[in-house]
């Protein structure tokens, strides 16, 4: 089996792979992260969203070994060891922006996603297009619409090293 | 997902190599329309070839009258880019379609044109602007490389290297999104450059993005929307599905053609002759 290496959440990992195991398989299964959800896994629903090099993926639909080598971000990663929540966190606390919860993590990894692109002052419409890849079966979009903006406005200011989760 | 062996070369030529050696062997770019068929089972190929290693297959210049992609720039990348925005807008706003934010980051100009999937979009900007497609081997005109559904000009140790497309006068893209899939039912790229007025259509020919001649007649005489009024073509073998019939579909090409034209008029003329020399 190839061997495969890269970086999740600062940490250098290392694994054993089948060729086909997809980067979310080998995050949950191998590494133990089940903060990453699988939902549809056909890279429509966005519950699977990590962070690869800094930009919003979806890890159904990419090989464990088209990451060898990447800086990979989980939901982990945003507040590790019991850390203070991530302000985009605690905006979804908040704001109750969620339900059952399945479509958080990968919501959460979307939104801080869209700030890093497009910045701190977020107009809801905006926001409503940017998660046209990010499902949420419970169709609670309202709050999560107002999580986002709020935790874009909390990130400002905050320092540089935490905005991505590397 | 079958079983299959995973390559990264880190030249093209080595790329060309393993499809050579494998007679079954696939490249894999961004891999957004690919993995998803294996997963379906309805790919399986026995080598994978990952071209993401592969440096120079990725970027955007502006060279005289042209934009010239490489093939594994992102649509992201297309999206935002200040030289396609500022030279042939259209085409920015094409790559913003596709898909969505997390799939721009990944999906790829030469996978999709590679794989030229009937209801993709960047097939009808190649062929209503009369791009080039740039091989490993040889240049491609758009006009000789689409040859029907997931068909294409490419042989099989081929590998494309980048796209130029000429910048247009104006041009526009309007598409009619499948609400489910965000594929296009129809979409319609025109474009008007000095020597031609061209309209191409995705998502509705059941053999893939074609022409209308009828529509660029009538845009010759006056490139208005209202030259396409009361204008439609045969539902003929065009695409019908529960999404929507070959009428429905006929319909569509209609009014988004208008729409398109009427895109087009609005974006502020591109001068050409003094076009910026500038790189990125």
């Amino acid at each position: 089996m190839p061997a495969v290496a890269m970086t999740v959440n600062g940490k250098s990992v290392t694994g054993d792979v089948d060729a086909r195991t997809l980067l979310v398989q080998f995050l949950r299964e191998n590494l133990r992260l089940t903060g990453t959800h699988v939902g549809c896994d056909t890279s429509q629903c966005g519950a699977c969203v990590v962070h690869i090099d800094g930009k919003a993926v979806k890890s159904c639909t990419v090989l464990a070994l088209q990451a060898a080598g990447a800086q990979v971000a989980t939901i982990e990663g945003l507040a590790p060891n019991g850390a203070p929540l991530h302000p985009m966190q605690a905006a979804f606390r908040e704001n109750h922006g969620l339900q059952c919860g399945y479509c958080t993590p990968g919501m959460i990894m979307s939104a801080i996603d869209i700030v890093n692109r497009l910045g701190h002052d977020l107009e809801d419409k905006t926001i409503r297009e940017e998660l046209e890849g990010n499902i949420c079966r419970c169709t609670g979009y309202h709050n999560i619409v107002k999580a986002i903006a709020a935790g874009a406005k909390a990130m400002q200011g905050q320092p540089a090293g935490q905005q991505a989760a590397e | 997902m079958y079983a299959f062996t995973f390559h990264r070369p880190t030249s093209v030529r080595q790329a060309a190599n393993l499809l050579g050696k494998h007679e079954d062997a696939k490249l894999l770019a961004g891999g957004h329309t690919l993995l998803p068929t294996m997963k379906m089972r309805l790919a399986a190929p026995a080598h994978l070839v990952d071209l993401s290693q592969i440096e120079g297959l990725s970027g955007i210049e502006l060279k005289g009258r042209s934009i010239s992609i490489g093939a594994l720039t992102k649509h992201v990348e297309v999206a935002n880019s200040d030289v396609v925005k500022r030279n042939l807008p259209a085409l920015a706003e094409l790559a913003s379609l596709i898909g969505d934010p997390a799939v721009r980051h990944r999906g790829t100009l030469g996978g999709s044109v590679a794989n030229n999937d009937p209801t993709a979009d960047y097939p009808a900007a190649l062929l209503a602007l009369g791009a080039t497609v740039v091989t490993n081997k040889r240049k491609i005109a758009a006009d000789d490389y689409f040859k029907g559904m997931f068909e294409t000009a490419l042989e099989p140790d081929e590998i494309i290297v980048k796209v130029t497309f000429p910048i247009a006068k104006k041009a526009g893209y309007v598409k009619f999104r499948n609400p489910a899939s965000r594929y296009a039912m129809v979409g319609v790229f025109v474009a008007k450059r000095s020597s031609e007025i061209r309209v191409a259509v995705t998502g509705a020919g059941g053999n893939g993005v074609f022409r209308v001649p009828a529509f660029e007649e009538a845009l010759k005489k006056r490139f208005s929307p209202k030259s396409l009024e009361g204008l439609t073509i045969p539902a003929e073998g065009l695409n019908s599905d529960i999404h929507g019939s070959a009428e429905y579909r006929a319909h569509l090409v209609g009014v988004i053609a208008k729409r398109a034209v009427a895109a087009a008029v609005e974006t502020p003329e591109v001068a050409v002759s003094d076009a910026p020399e500038n790189g990125a």
